[in-house]
């Protein structure tokens, strides 16, 4: 298999941007809703969006065609929680614009400013075959961390898809950590802002802004109106089963509220209570130990059971990897196939665990409609891999965005290349490249 | 060259026989020999907290028809492992089963010795992650040589079941962690549970010492406003604390040799001159090619012998001088960019390792990862092959079986399926090298332990009892 590589100094020139038509031929074809590869499948991409994508599907004249050889071809992951884009290193500070303490606003905090599609981990992932993300800021001062963003991982300079697409909050231990030290205080702070987005949006002229003395500031209002009236949805990082259904009951109060849970590790102990609330989440994967005391009951199952339950899962991931390694929703996906051969697991069969990083993710975030699959409407966002994209090892061989085709090549290729022979030749090895 | 601790205590005979320094007076004893020391290493004792630990009862076992991967570069497809007593028995095409064997079909399965990690912090970091149970750095000072891993293990830690049952780990390593430059003691363990560190802990294996170069020593003291808070400020406090060191060994082998007044007893001291003399193995936490460099040097400076460094995500561009060194490498499958020096990482480290006839493993220091190392090293497989480099199965699975069991000095009793060795063994459901297998049956010294077929044989560590989940597939 050859990854595409190109001089680093034509990296973007050489995908015009013109470039948003193409058929991908002889594939075997996921779409990526739930249902189960198909031989002999085509995608059809015209003007970035996908027309058709089948078995059936003939290509219009005049439509380039690249010829998959009968190797998988699948939508684009869609990476369903993350920091991807606006973290270069997380231990060097000034690079990491996902938290800021010191600042006097929360849920006015819109990261998308800061994504930067030149992050080491965009290239990266976008490498391995995830094509859009979710990126969320941090909490510091407050429950209310801001605005996130869904962003795609595509080589050029415009890098988000939707701008402040969710508010994110956090509730549990951190939650309970960032209102002063109990969760009875974060839900004192949140009923106390949820009386001041309703003040502010009855008269907004009229309300009085109190700076950082206060828990929200003019802007911060104003970030709340649309999740209240649910324009935008609400993620809420939540683990625990009594936590969980704490914020389920937060819809009695503010009916419009369109809640997503992250993480969601003792979600399946109150899985048909989350379906018969019809709120989605966004479920770490393969989380297994009692971390913490709100995650006592955490199992690799955890989604499977939830799913069984009728609830609509994705994965998302909150832990140490989110800013970097969002590429590893492959192999979560795939332990989840893996569990359906262990007594007593509950695991999900091949389409439902690429579903879980394709479509149902994008679902939750209410935008199914445009990304996460192939069915006809979507953004043209079209991976040919090597071989079973959840099996360890497999290579996306061409990535397209929007149906621009991508370069791959990351500066770990770079490194790779030089000290493959580590011995130094006639020149020092800062003169390789 | 690494001399096994014997599991039962050394004698602590602390002679307390004085030295003559003048002339010896006229007597009938006067033609007697000068009074001697108490003996090379028997000046103090060197296993004071000796391993219990037993192998639990097993009965002999044969697996057939299983494709073999025998840790040591060795495969043999469809064939047969027999075990009993606690010792593998035989590895062949085919053996005859005994009378009374279980006799388990391994078609379409995999067998491979128990997966060994070298670099974990269960135990002293276990789960729940609460500050009460926060033990695997003593961040009050950069030197602490005295400190012993052991002494934080909690035998209780939910998180020993599931490298058993998802990951089919059998020995483990557990090491301070790497806030200091000499961090302490790590020890190794066998994965099997007890209640004392001592039950668990594996007979004979020597000790460890963890030390750490790079960032976070200088990040954590730097931060308390004291040495070391830079890179030159890391080497120049482990270079006198080598120096005390050799010191410390002089004297206490003089006095074991001749005899006199003991000097006095420094824990920490006794750590080093355990390194010094060639008992205690070093495993060095540093991620870029120019401080492995350095230390390496250093090494040579004081007569002492890195065994492996820890993390090396920059092992690859000093493949060459680690080989030339018999150093070895644990390193993570694609972990980057968390750190400024983990800035350069590759996934084809070990691979490249390998191909230079550099010693390389594979490593966790995460209790998720240790779940999967056998996920992560075929993920190494596979950017090998990749980049050009084939590397088979057999010779892969060394990563996570011989080549660990030498860098803890326990490869003469564990580390791949041999006639005589522990029967630590693990038979996968599939391929161990795909995302779709998990391991079916461990067996720790010929002992089965887990079965993924019956759920009684699924341990549920104290903490985890009456909790929500308790007893529950993980």
């Amino acid at each position: 298999m050859k990854k595409l590589l190109i001089a680093a100094a034509a990296m973007g020139a050489a995908f015009p941007a013109a470039a948003q038509t193409v058929a991908v031929t002889n594939a075997r074809l996921v779409v990526g809703d739930g249902s189960a590869p198909v031989e002999g499948g085509t995608v059809v991409v015209r003007d970035g969006r996908v027309v058709a994508a089948g078995a059936n599907v003939s290509v219009p004249a005049g439509v380039p065609v690249v010829d998959a050889g009968g190797r998988w071809v699948t939508p684009g992951l869609f990476a369903g929680f993350s920091r991807v884009g606006i973290v270069e290193v997380d231990g060097v500070s000034e690079t990491d614009d996902s938290a800021a303490g010191g600042s006097p606003f929360n849920a006015a905090i819109d990261v998308s400013p800061a994504v930067n599609p030149k992050t080491s981990a965009i290239t990266v992932n976008r490498a391995e075959g995830i094509t859009r993300a979710v990126v969320a800021p941090e909490a510091r001062g407050s429950v209310f961390a801001g605005q996130g963003a869904i962003i795609d991982l595509g080589v050029d300079m415009d890098a988000v898809s939707k701008p402040r697409a969710f508010q994110f909050m956090v509730y549990g231990e951190e939650g309970g950590r960032r209102a002063g030290g109990s969760r009875p205080a974060a839900i004192a702070m949140l009923k106390n802002i949820l009386f001041e987005v309703r003040d502010y949006a009855r008269a907004p002229a009229s309300f009085a802004d109190r700076g950082k003395d206060a828990l929200l500031t003019r802007a911060d209002a104003q970030a709340l109106v649309p999740v209240v009236t649910g324009q935008v949805p609400l993620l809420v990082h939540v683990e625990r089963a009594s936590d969980i259904l704490v914020v389920l009951d937060l819809k009695r109060e503010v009916p419009a509220l369109k809640l997503v849970l992250v993480g969601a590790n003792e979600g399946w102990t109150v899985a048909r209570q989350i379906a018969a609330a019809k709120v989605p989440v966004l479920a770490s994967a393969l989380s297994d130990l009692p971390a913490s005391f709100e995650q006592l009951a955490a199992t690799q199952s955890n989604i499977g059971r939830m799913q069984a339950a009728g609830v609509l899962v994705g994965i998302g991931m909150i832990n140490d990897d989110e800013a970097r390694q969002a590429r590893l929703i492959k192999q979560y996906a795939g332990n989840l196939v893996a569990l359906t051969k262990v007594p007593g697991a509950s695991g999900l069969d091949w389409g439902q665990a690429f579903a879980t990083i394709s479509s149902r993710p994008a679902e939750a975030m209410g935008v199914g409609g445009d990304y996460g699959s192939l069915r006809p409407g979507r953004r043209g966002d079209v991976v040919v891999w090597d071989g079973d994209p959840l099996e360890i090892g497999t290579a996306a061989v061409r990535v397209f965005i929007d149906g621009v085709e991508q370069p791959i090549e990351t500066r770990q290729d770079q490194l790779r290349k030089r000290y493959f022979d580590p011995k130094e030749g006639a020149l020092p090895k800062a003169y390789q490249r | 060259m690494i001399r096994i601790i014997i599991g039962t205590a050394a004698a602590a005979a602390l002679a307390a026989c004085s030295a003559t320094a003048g002339p010896k007076p006229k007597s009938a004893a006067s033609d007697a020999p000068a009074k001697k020391g108490p003996g090379k290493n028997k000046g103090y004792d060197h296993n004071p907290y000796p391993s219990t630990y037993k192998p639990y009862p097993g009965v002999p076992t044969l697996l057939t028809n299983v494709t073999i991967l025998d840790g040591e570069g060795g495969k043999i497809e469809r064939g047969a492992v027999l075990f009993r007593d606690g010792k593998i028995v035989e590895v062949g095409q085919s053996i005859a089963a005994p009378e009374g064997a279980t006799v388990i079909d391994g078609a379409g399965k995999y067998v491979t010795p128990g997966i060994i990690d070298v670099h974990s912090h269960l135990g002293d970091y276990p789960t729940p992650s609460v500050s009460a149970h926060s033990d695997g750095n003593e961040a009050t000072g950069p030197v602490t040589p005295e400190v012993w891993a052991e002494h934080s293990v909690w035998p209780q830690d939910p998180g020993f079941s599931r490298a058993l049952a998802n990951g089919g780990v059998t020995t483990l390593q557990i090491l301070p962690g790497s806030a200091n430059l000499f961090g302490g003691r790590g020890v190794t363990l066998k994965n099997v549970y007890a209640r004392t560190m001592q039950g668990m802990k594996f007979p004979g294996a020597p000790y460890g010492l963890k030390m750490a170069c790079g960032e976070n020593p200088k990040r954590v003291y730097g931060g308390k406003g004291r040495m070391p808070s830079t890179r030159m400020g890391n080497i120049a406090v482990d270079r006198q604390t080598w120096a005390r060191a050799q010191d410390y060994k002089k004297r206490w082998d003089r006095y074991e040799e001749n005899g006199g007044e003991p000097p006095a007893r420094d824990m920490a001291m006794d750590t080093l001159r355990g390194v010094l003399a060639g008992e205690i193995i070093v495993h060095n936490h540093c991620y870029r090619a120019d401080e492995m460099a350095i230390v390496l040097d250093m090494a040579k400076e004081f007569g002492y012998k890195v065994g492996t460094f820890h993390h090396a995500v920059e092992a690859y561009k000093i493949a060459d001088l680690l080989k030339a060194n018999g150093t070895c490498a644990a390193v993570w499958a694609d972990w980057w960019g968390f750190k400024m020096e983990s800035y350069d990482a590759v996934s084809e480290n070990l691979a490249i390792l390998e191909r230079e006839g550099a010693c390389g493993m594979i490593h966790s220091d995460d209790a998720n990862g240790i779940q999967r190392l056998n996920q992560e090293i075929a993920k190494v497989r596979a950017a090998a092959k990749r980049a050009g480099f084939v590397i088979p199965e057999e010779i892969a699975w060394k990563w996570a079986a011989i080549t660990p069991a030498k860098a803890l000095g326990i490869d003469q009793v564990t580390g791949s399926l041999k006639a005589g060795k522990m029967a630590d063994v693990v038979l996968w459901n599939g391929n161990p090298f795909s995302v779709y297998t998990r391991p079916e049956k461990v067996w720790v010294d010929g002992a089965l332990l887990f079965d993924m077929h019956n759920p009684k044989l699924r341990p549920v560590s104290d903490f985890e009892l009456g909790q929500p989940g308790s007893g529950d597939v993980k």
